[in-house]
């Protein structure tokens, strides 16, 4: 026996580090028909682990004072050595996490992964989406320009429209009257290690659920059905090598688009970093026109598509809370025979495209400024959005589903 | 006797250490949430803030800061203040029955002296501060408009006693904080002797 074997040998009479690694790694079985879609998942660790290591270094020179921050970043920006690769890999980060979330969303929905038995793997990643928004919505105002102040100044109103609650629930997290140092000061505890924490640990939950129920693929159809003599699924390929090589290539791909927007485009046109969070916050003067970073503004649109309602803007924000959190609800929404759009009928089809249809356009139109006729046309849009799910119960019953197959097809 | 489990004791020993434990843990959680309330130091910066009114020339205004927001001090013409009771049916509220202001400026021109308007620049929808548009019928604002604000982030119009128009984000009218005249051209926003401090 070999040194190494030895050692391998000696951790695992006191840590099950074979079986784990087995378990998860080189015996976990993935289906073998994965596609384009099947990347995203991965994508997503691999630009959480390059936010915390950006973000632990931009700590080191950041200044979490509301006389200091703007000045520290763009110290960060200018005299640091190599500090402004370090806050562009940052900021290019936050906006590619949501591309690459908005797109495992996306494949979730198409190929019904949502569905049993993966309900709860999927309530789960939908927590991993929420706190991921409350960890960029607070990253947001540490560089204390005027998008900063102004867009957390607008988010926290937003509570305060609650019934009763609201104003001393507004002033607990913002722990003053405005949005000033004290806000700033929590919300960088918040954002570097708070949510963090948070964050690591429910994507260990989401990988462990995942693990539990198997991946979905594809076809939508299960893998456990169908074993050989050693209770292997026949359809399954071990994890690694095949999908560890074949993330790979997808992590190289990813990378070069990550790369072309970091080095040519950090602030990608004023969508990744607004050109007005340029100027130092300014609690006297809201700028001309102010949109959140374009990750919001598909429910930024539907809040200002709702009219106030007895005399409050309440209902607004219920209905940017419930475009959210309607998707928990997608497991018992959806009555459809089949899983995968492989194998839906048109009707389906076409409430998705026009999902999609709706989301982005609501994500324009929440950049734009309000004008009467946008306005109805967000309306609209966001009545699409919510029929979506709301008549999903009744047309996925309706629709003609194909047959699926048996095992899984691939070409 | 030895192996027999008293289940009920079990049960009540559980339920009596669970109560005794959760009334320890919110009492130990109690600090950290009251930490989060605003500091006795936060608390303090509400000082009321003297204005000198003077400078300001018919038709425009100034922002000073109360309280860490912007208070509007607008010096209003005869034809500002003309205009503003033509509108009365395309706004939210025009007489100002909610509570918005201090009684002293419950009244049409919304403030002590009908030519300063004296308005908290803080958005009732969430919190901008709305963009000072004096002039008439812009082209961007439409012919009706007699002059105002106009919200940026929402769309929110408001007349020039910061009224609010129907069929905007806002639901009520800007807030016209407590203040009152030190003498001519002295303003005193934040106190005004009547138990408005704030």
């Amino acid at each position: 026996m070999n040194l190494a074997a030895k050692l391998v040998g000696w951790i695992d009479q006191r840590f099950p580090l074979v079986s784990t690694v087995k378990a998860h790694v080189t015996e976990y079985y993935a289906p073998k028909n994965f596609n384009f879609w099947y990347f995203f998942g991965s994508l997503a660790l691999l630009v959480l682990v390059i936010q915390i290591v950006s973000g632990i270094f931009l700590t080191m020179n950041y200044k979490p004072d509301a006389l200091f921050a703007f000045a520290s970043v763009e110290y960060i920006m200018r005299d640091v050595q190599w500090g402004w690769l370090l806050r562009y890999i940052h900021s290019t980060g936050a906006s590619m996490f949501f591309v690459v979330i908005y797109l495992h969303m996306f494949r979730g929905l198409m190929y019904g992964s949502y569905r049993n038995p993966r309900e709860l793997l999927w309530i789960v990643g939908m927590i991993l989406y929420l706190v991921l928004m409350a960890e960029a919505f607070m990253g947001y105002l540490l560089p204390w320009g005027q998008m900063s102040f102004w867009g957390a100044q607008v988010i926290i109103n937003l509570f305060s429209s609650v019934p009763v609650i609201g104003p001393d629930l507004a002033i607990l997290i913002r722990g003053d009257y405005v949005v000033s140092d004290i806000t700033l000061n929590r919300f960088f505890a918040l954002h570097v290690i708070a949510i963090p924490l948070v964050l690591v640990l429910i994507v260990v939950v989401h990988l462990i659920a995942l693990h539990e129920v198997g991946s979905n693929n594809p076809d939508g159809v299960e893998i456990k059905k169908y074993k050989d003599a050693n209770g292997k699924p026949l359809d399954g390929i071990p994890f690694h090598p095949y999908y560890t090589i074949k993330d790979g290539v997808g992590a190289v791909g990813f990378l070069i688009v990550f790369c072309a927007v970091l080095f040519f485009a950090p602030d990608m046109g004023g969508y990744f970093l607004e050109y007005n969070n340029f100027v130092p916050a300014n609690p006297m003067k809201t700028p001309e026109h102010i949109a959140p970073v374009w990750y919001f503004t598909p429910y930024y649109a539907i809040l200002r598509a709702v009219p106030p309602m007895f005399g409050s803007q309440f209902p607004g924000v219920v209905a940017m809370g419930v475009a959210t959190v309607i998707f928990f609800f997608l497991p018992w929404l959806d009555r459809g025979k089949v899983k995968s759009i492989r194998y839906r009928g048109p009707i389906y089809k076409i409430f998705l495209a026009l999902f999609v249809v709706s989301f982005i356009g609501l994500g324009w139109l929440g950049l734009m400024p309000a004008t009467p006729a946008y306005t109805v046309i967000s309306r609209v849009l966001a009545v699409i959005y919510f029929a979506f799910f709301l008549l999903m119960p009744w047309y996925t019953r309706i629709d003609k589903c194909k047959p699926e197959p048996d095992r899984v097809t691939f070409k | 006797m030895a192996d027999k489990v008293d289940h009920s004791k079990r049960r009540w020993l559980f339920a009596a250490t669970t109560a005794a434990g959760g009334v320890a843990a919110a009492g130990a959680g109690a600090p950290f949430v009251l930490s989060l309330m605003p500091s006795e130091r936060a608390k303090a910066a509400g000082a009321p803030v003297e204005v000198d009114i003077s400078a300001i020339a018919p038709g425009t205004m100034i922002s000073v800061e109360w309280q860490g927001k912007p208070v509007w001090i607008v010096h209003r013409t005869r034809q500002m203040l003309d205009l503003l009771a033509k509108h009365d049916a395309d706004l939210a509220d025009p007489a100002s029955s909610v509570p918005q202001q201090p009684d002293y400026c419950n009244n049409p021109t919304r403030s002590i002296k009908p030519e300063f308007l004296v308005v908290l620049g803080i958005c009732t929808h969430l919190g901008c501060s709305p963009t000072f548009r004096p002039e008439v019928a812009p082209a961007d604002l439409g012919s009706n408009w007699a002059g105002g604000w106009f919200c940026p982030c929402h769309g929110s119009r408001f007349d020039l006693a910061a009224r609010v128009f129907k069929g905007v984000p806002a639901p009520t009218n800007l807030i016209i904080p407590p203040h009152k005249y030190l003498s001519d051209t002295k303003l005193l926003v934040g106190d005004d002797d009547k138990g408005g401090a704030a």
